[in-house]
């Protein structure tokens, strides 16, 4: 109890030193040019006091506020709040991981019961795995003709590889004990992969299913700055074209919150299908 | 025992050669098995004794030979064959009923829910674990996960129950009452059982016949000793008995010289495939001293 005492101390002002590196940073370089002319000094605009564009954290809190108070604005097509920004990027990220879980687990499930597919299917596994998810991107966009379709497309490709990677993994290393008692008990081959294997394997396939999600939060953003028009991050890149890097930065701040919400989702999933030996 | 019929099982020139090497683990072993007998089989590490069982079993094919059982060759894994894993083999997501129900579901597929748990609460009984259906396998002792495991291949009623050292991982104490339960619940349901043991003393408590196997590579099965004791006997009075230390004699000399002199001696008389005698040490020896 004391050793968490000490650490959320010791969080808190780490959290401290950097908002007031952040307020440091952030105050006036120079403030109203004093041996100059009042009139040119207005003229040129250097009569306010100057900062180098980084919000003060008033103004931060300012925009926290604005954007939390109201998430679900919609102010025609470039002017969404964050709030239906998000839902649209959860909302592709959900489809693309559900279909390549839907693909990835069944796949996973035959490579790991039959070496020969193995074999079979793993040059192809270990040439497309390293693509960069974007690298496909321009072919999405050349078939399938439709921006919000490819980066659901991307972002099934991208989710596809760690869940087929560790499913197979875990089918393929089911204690040989547990399938003998099955085989001795006559447990069907449906039987067998549906109550002995898939629990068996299920703590190493949500390893792989919490990877994919974690990649997918990752891509997304950036696949969503290359398409436009909707998601977290098209509201990234927008709020830099509005140069408001308040709003930026609270999108940081929402991607990186929204990305852990997730993970501790899927580590208590995880948690939930574990079993002690 | 003879009663004309062909015996329940029937092993005959059995050998098993593994990939790559150039002798077989054994060869020619045969044997019978009549219901309702406890067979135990003894031999040094590497002379294939799981491999036989997981023969019997299903779960393994032989090079060579045959296995037929209540009139049918073993083919395959089946629920007329009960086996007791060396490593109990848990499946450690289920909870205690939940393992015991996985067989029983396999055998009565349609039972319902009810006469399902009815059922499995037997076999939970009469293994003293009254009290832990819901526990998961890491939450009981080393004694009560094997306890399930028996439980498991008693509920099934299979026709024979192969029982892979089942006791070799527990403590001497927790052993004793295991083997003290197991006997009980086999005189009550006249189980057929083959077991495989490394201890001298487990076999003449529990076993009808002991099998004496030689060393491998070609190993074989020697002798039967037929135990002479009577069948009601319990761990604190077995070693009074006349017959006890002469049958105890016999098996610790084989292990000791006999399972090696024999191996190495096989070539006069391995070209038999007949069955290997049968020998009577707690008689014998007595006739011996009149």
């Amino acid at each position: 109890m004391r050793e968490r005492a000490k650490s959320w101390v010791l969080s808190l002002l780490l959290l401290a030193v950097l908002l007031f590196s952040w307020h440091l940073a952030s105050l006036p370089k120079s403030g109203p040019a004093t041996g100059m002319d009042p009139e040119y000094a207005k003229m040129m605009g250097l009569d306010k006091p100057k900062s180098d564009g980084l919000p003060t954290l008033s103004q931060m809190g300012a925009t926290v506020r604005k954007q939390l108070s109201n998430p679900f604005y919609d102010a025609g097509s470039n002017d969404k709040g964050i709030g239906i920004q998000l839902a649209y990027s959860l909302g592709r990220v959900g489809l693309g991981f559900f279909l390549a879980a839907l693909v990835a687990i069944p796949l996973g499930f035959v490579i790991g019961l039959s070496p020969v597919v193995h074999r079979a299917l793993n040059p192809f596994i270990q040439v497309l795995k390293p693509i960069s998810p974007l690298a496909w991107m321009p072919l999405a966009l050349y078939t399938i003709k439709d921006s919000a379709t490819s980066s659901i497309f991307v972002i099934f490709i991208c989710s596809v590889w760690p869940m087929l990677i560790n499913t197979a993994h875990g089918v393929s290393s089911v204690r040989r004990e547990w399938l003998n008692v099955a085989r001795t008990l006559e447990a069907g081959t449906m039987r067998t992969c549906f109550e002995v294997i898939l629990p068996a394997a299920a703590p190493v396939i949500l390893t792989g299913a919490r990877i994919s999600m974690g990649i997918a939060w990752l891509v997304i953003v950036a696949a969503e700055m290359l398409v436009g028009n909707l998601g977290v991050g098209y509201f990234v890149w927008n709020e830099w074209n509005n140069l408001s890097l308040a709003n930026v930065i609270f999108a940081i701040l929402v991607i990186g919150v929204v990305g852990m919400i997730l993970d501790l989702l899927f580590g208590a999933l995880q948690r939930a299908v574990t079993f002690v030996e | 025992m003879s009663t004309g019929l062909p015996p329940f099982l029937q092993v005959r020139g059995l050998a098993k050669r593994f990939d790559g090497a150039p002798k077989p683990v054994f060869a020619n072993v045969a044997f019978t098995l009549e219901r309702g007998e406890f067979v135990c089989v003894i031999g040094h590490s590497g002379c294939g004794k799981t491999t036989i069982l997981n023969i019997l079993a299903g779960l393994d094919t032989a090079t060579l030979g045959e296995v037929t059982m209540d009139g049918r060759e073993v083919a395959g894994p089946s629920l007329d064959r009960g086996v007791v894993f060396q490593g109990h083999a848990l499946m450690p997501w289920l909870s205690v009923r939940g393992n015991i129900a996985f067989g029983v579901r396999s055998r009565w597929p349609d039972w319902n829910r009810e006469r399902i748990a009815a059922h499995c609460q037997k076999y939970i009984d009469l293994v003293h674990l009254t009290g832990n259906e819901t526990k998961k396998p890491s939450e009981l002792s080393g004694g009560m996960k094997q306890r399930v495991g028996i439980a498991r291949a008693f509920a099934i009623e299979p026709k024979m129950l192969l029982l892979d050292e089942p006791f070799g991982a527990l403590d001497a104490l927790t052993r004793g009452a295991i083997q003290d339960e197991l006997t009980r619940i086999c005189a009550e349901t006249h189980q057929t059982v083959f077991m495989i043991t490394h201890d001298v003393d487990e076999a003449i408590l529990l076993a009808d016949k002991i099998l004496l196997m030689t060393n491998g590579p070609e190993a074989r099965i020697a002798e039967v000793v037929v135990n002479t004791l009577p069948r009601e006997r319990t761990r604190h009075d077995i070693h009074h008995h006349p017959h006890y230390y002469r049958i105890r004699n016999h098996l610790v000399d084989f292990l000791v010289h006999r399972s090696k002199l024999l191996q190495e001696g096989r070539a006069e008389d391995a070209a038999n495939e007949d069955l290997p005698s049968v020998v009577r040490p707690g008689e014998t020896a007595l006739k011996q001293v009149r």
